[in-house]
Formats: structure tokens, C-alpha cells, sequence
């Protein structure tokens, strides 16, 4: 029983850590903003697909996704530059709803590029299952796991010990005042845009080889990653990862303990749960103290 | 005279509302030049088109001789023109110290002396600079806005009604800080409904109406004046 457990909460936390790249995603744009990226799991896509597609034309896989993350932080970039900052007087609504024709953009030029198949990654430390106590796991995710908290750190140290990251919080609380010492808020949008892309992209290339990634790839985990971000708090990084985290374990032991068909149903349900009874989310703020 | 700041048939509006009409104004250097005027007269809408940040529809704006009307704000805050907003906007998440930290953006050095010398002329700031910006006082947070905009070593300082909501004890200190500024040579804009303490410490003074310049001269002229005391002084 314990080792069943130890199972499932290991691979709910593998899909969690994905989730919470997603998230973070989510909030960072959203916190510079006020907008909710719709074409966030398109970053995920991107990540795997190009990964995939760079690997098979003979690239190392330490090249192909270097290089993935960067085309999709270009992608990120030209989004915020040519789709949202000319429309930055446009209501938030109207923005969100530019993301979304974004993402369907971007996976329809992903058929046509790529293709509408399945694709898979080689496991990047092999595919010899680990055991600790009864439960197996395998070694991608420890991938997963590991290179999700260096991205957790690297953006703790980021927000909390560097100016520029110091200028991003600025520019997310308070727009006028961040223009007024000298900050180019323009820029720090499209830095918001960049490095969401990142973690999104990054995400998709570590959980190939575990989900298997396709053209519509991201549909599903952005959605799930946006589920997270509420479920923690829409504007909360603590938030996001806890949301992802919660999200991806309960998913694994509802599948496994209740039944499979409706693993993609229980993340609306914990939401509606969360949403009821701690309105602003799991580490969110209360309500009243946001504006 | 030399002039740092010259604005020149200045428009600017809100959607189709026009906020400011063809107004001019000078400050020259190591002045103190107040506006004063009531309430909606454009005071506000006049100090974010010199920062930047509402454009203007109209008109020039020169600084130190040559035309800034097309730069960003961040450009202008790098050529000096710094300003501390209306309702202190401190960015409350963030503590004391990251606050005067980020007034200094757009300097590479300086930093460490710049928050000494903040820390020494509002003690109280140095006792909480670890704590939230949103947690101090609305005295304090007038105190840190002054100082985090003093972080970029401003050669023209906009100050928009900093006594705003401020009691008596506090509204003295800032004008001591004001005050003390102007004895060090800073240039300054000052905005002020509280007309009698801005035009005693003015230099020169512009009485602002629904968007237009209705009046200017030296700042005790303009305390003499009868339709200023009547209007702005409660006379
Ligand atoms: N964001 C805005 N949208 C539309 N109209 C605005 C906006 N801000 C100001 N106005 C209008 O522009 C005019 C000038 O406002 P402004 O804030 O510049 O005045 P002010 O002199 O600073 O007033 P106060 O003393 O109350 O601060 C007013 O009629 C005001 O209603
Ligand atoms: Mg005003």
C-alpha cells in the first residue's frame, strides 16, 4: 500500500513540477499585465516538438534543446511585441482574447511545419526504472524534478537579490511609479514574455520523453497550468507552485485510486473546491487586499 | 536668464477632454517654482507630460536647451527629470530599502552613498527599511517617495502635492526637507494646493486654472496679490 502511494505521489509530482513551470508562466504575465497568456502551453509545445524535430535531423539532444527553448523565447518575444504591446491601451479582456487566436496560430503553423503526429525524446539518463522502497520511478524524473527547482531558485534569486528582477516586482505594483524612476516598462513586458516562454518551453522539452508531446501538446497543459495558478492564486509564484504541485499529485492518485477516465475532470473539480471555499486560492491573497 | 526647464504651448488631454490649453512655463536653475492652483485645474496632467508619461498633444518641452517632447520617460529620468507622484505611489510590496534601491535605477554607482544620505535625512525610513513600503505611515511613505526620487540625483525635481493628506507636524517636515533641498541647489517644480506654504518658499510661482496658466509671478508678489488670496488663501 505504501509503495502504491509512494508511486503515485512520485509521478503526480513529476507532472506537478510541469504544471507549476506552467503556472509560473501563467503569473508572470500575469502579474505585469493583468493578462492571461492563452498561448502558454503553446511555449510547452514548442519545447517538445522543436526538440524533437532537431534530434531527428541528427542534433544532440544538448543542443536540440538549447535551441528549442530559445526558438520558443523568440516566439514569446514576437508575441508580446507585435500581437500585445500595439494593442497595450486595449482593454485586458481584448488582450486575453488576442493570446488565444495566438495559440491557435501557433499550432496551426506547428501542423504545418512539423506535423499532427505523436512524437516521444529518448529519456535523457536512460529508461532503467530507480527503486526506492517498493516504488519504481524513472530517471527522467529526476530530470524533471531537479532541473524544475533550479528554475525555482534561479527565479528566487532573480525577483529577490537582482535590480532588474527588483524592477520587474516594481513594474508589476505600481506602472507609473516603475516609469518614473526610469524603468523601461516596456522592456520588462517583453522580459515577462521571454522568461515565461522559458519556463514553458523548458517544461515541454523535460516531459517528452514521459507524455509524449504533438502539435496540440499544449492545449491540455496550459490549461492544466493555468488550473494551477488559480488553484494557488493568480499572482502568487509561491502559489503557482504549490497549485502545480497539488494539481499534478491529486490527478496521480485519483487515477490511481478512483479511475483514470476522469483524471482530467478532477483538476476542474479541485478548482471549483478551492474556488468556494478560499476564493483568492491556496496562498493567494485575500481578496480584499488585491485591487 | 538660463532656463533648465522651458515648456512651450503645451496641450494634453484625456480621450477627447482636453486637460491642458497652450500652456507655457520656465524654471531656471537652483529655483523653486510653485503651481498652485484648485482642484482638476491640470497640476497633475502638467507634471506627467514634463515626466513623460501622458504625451502631449501640442507644444514643446525643453530641458537644459534641447527638445525632450519625444523621449521616453526613462530617458528623461536618466537626463534628470525626476518626480515624485501625486499620492506617493511607493511600491508597497517591495521593502524601504528595495524602494530607495530602484530610485536609483537608472544609476550604475552611488547607490550605497544615496541610501546613507536618505537614511540620514528621514532617521525613521533607516529603522524600517527591511519592512514593506505599504506597511509605513502615509507620512512615511511621502518621506520614502521624496527619498526614492531623490535616489536618481535629479537636476529638476517634480513634486507633486506632497503635503497632500499630510498633518500639520509632517507637512512642516516636508517642507523643512523641501526647503532644505532648494538651500542645496536642486531645481524645483512644486505643485501644491496648500498655496500659502508654497509661494512663502517659492521663488516664482504660476496660478493654474481648468488648464491654463491664469497668472504668474515672484511667489510673495503673487501671496500679495488680492485675486490669489482670495481664491488660494482663504483670504
Ligand atoms: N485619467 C483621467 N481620465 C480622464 N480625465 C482625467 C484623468 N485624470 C485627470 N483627468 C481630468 O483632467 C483634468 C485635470 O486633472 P489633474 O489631475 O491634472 O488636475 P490637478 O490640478 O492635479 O487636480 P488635483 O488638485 O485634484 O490633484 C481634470 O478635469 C480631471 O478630471
Ligand atoms: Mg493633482
Amino acid at each position: 500500500m505504501l509503495s502504491t502511494i509512494l508511486q503515485f505521489l512520485f509521478s503526480g509530482l513529476t507532472v506537478g513540477a510541469i504544471y507549476a513551470l506552467v503556472a509560473l508562466g501563467f503569473t508572470l504575465i500575469y502579474n505585469a499585465s493583468h493578462v492571461i497568456n492563452f498561448a502558454q502551453g503553446e511555449f510547452v509545445m514548442i519545447g517538445g516538438m522543436a526538440t524533437v524535430y532537431l534530434v531527428d535531423a541528427g542534433a544532440p539532444i544538448w543542443v536540440a534543446a538549447p535551441a528549442a527553448i530559445l526558438l520558443a523565447v523568440a516566439v514569446g518575444v514576437a508575441l508580446e511585441r507585435l500581437a500585445i504591446a500595439p494593442a497595450r491601451d486595449a482593454s485586458v479582456v481584448a488582450l486575453i482574447v488576442i493570446t488565444i487566436g495566438a495559440s491557435i496560430f501557433l499550432r496551426g503553423v506547428a501542423q504545418v511545419v512539423w506535423d499532427r503526429n505523436f512524437h516521444t525524446l529518448a529519456p535523457f539518463s536512460g529508461d532503467e526504472p530507480i527503486r526506492v522502497m517498493g516504488a519504481s520511478f524513472l530517471p527522467q524524473s529526476l530530470w524533471v524534478l531537479g532541473v524544475s527547482l533550479l528554475a525555482v531558485l534561479a527565479l528566487a534569486w532573480f525577483f529577490g537579490r537582482t535590480v532588474l528582477g527588483k524592477a520587474v516586482l516594481a513594474t508589476a505594483n505600481n506602472r507609473l511609479a516603475a516609469q518614473l524612476v526610469g524603468i523601461e516598462t516596456r522592456a520588462v513586458m517583453t522580459l515577462c514574455f521571454a522568461l515565461s516562454a522559458f519556463l514553458g518551453a523548458m517544461g515541454g522539452v523535460l516531459v517528452t520523453p514521459i507524455t509524449l508531446t504533438s502539435y496540440d501538446a499544449g492545449v491540455m497543459l496550459g490549461l492544466k497550468g493555468f488550473c494551477a495558478a488559480i488553484l494557488g492564486g493568480m499572482g502568487s509564484g509561491v502559489g503557482a507552485i504549490v497549485g502545480g504541485l497539488v494539481l499534478g499529485v491529486a490527478e496521480a492518485m485519483g487515477a490511481g485510486f478512483v479511475s483514470s477516465a476522469y483524471k482530467d475532470a478532477l483538476a476542474f473539480v479541485l478548482i471549483l473546491l478551492v474556488l468556494c471555499f478560499r476564493p483568492s486560492g491556496l496562498v493567494g491573497a485575500r481578496a480584499s487586499e488585491r485591487v | 536668464m538660463s532656463r533648465l526647464l522651458e515648456v512651450e504651448g503645451l496641450a494634453a488631454q484625456y480621450g477627447r477632454v482636453a486637460a491642458l490649453h497652450d500652456v507655457s512655463l520656465a524654471v531656471a536653475p537652483g529655483q523653486l517654482v510653485a503651481l498652485v492652483g484648485s482642484n482638476g485645474a491640470g497640476k497633475t496632467t502638467l507634471l506627467r507630460a514634463i515626466s513623460g508619461v501622458r504625451p502631449a498633444s501640442a507644444g514643446r518641452i525643453a530641458f537644459d536647451g534641447s527638445d525632450i517632447t519625444g523621449l521616453t520617460p526613462a530617458r528623461r529620468v536618466r537626463l534628470g527629470i525626476v518626480q515624485v507622484p501625486e499620492g506617493r505611489q511607493v511600491f508597497a510590496p517591495l521593502s524601504v530599502e528595495d524602494n530607495l534601491i530602484l530610485g536609483g535605477y537608472t544609476r550604475r554607482a552611488g547607490i550605497e552613498e544615496g541610501i546613507a544620505r536618505a537614511f540620514r535625512m528621514f532617521p525613521v525610513l533607516a529603522e524600517k527599511r527591511r519592512l514593506p513600503a505599504g506597511a509605513l505611515s502615509g507620512g512615511q511613505q511621502q518621506m520614502l517617495a521624496l527619498a526614492r526620487a531623490l535616489m536618481a540625483a535629479p537636476r529638476l525635481l517634480l513634486l507633486d502635492e506632497p503635503s497632500m493628506g499630510l498633518a500639520p507636524l509632517l507637512t512642516a517636515e516636508i517642507f523643512a526637507a523641501i526647503a532644505a533641498l532648494k538651500r542645496a541647489g536642486t531645481t524645483i517644480l512644486l505643485v501644491e494646493q496648500n498655496a500659502t506654504q508654497a509661494l512663502r518658499v517659492a521663488d516664482y510661482a504660476y496660478v493654474m486654472e481648468t488648464g491654463r496658466i491664469v497668472l504668474e509671478g515672484p511667489g510673495a508678489e503673487l501671496a500679495r496679490n488680492e485675486k490669489v488670496k482670495a481664491a488660494y488663501l482663504g483670504m
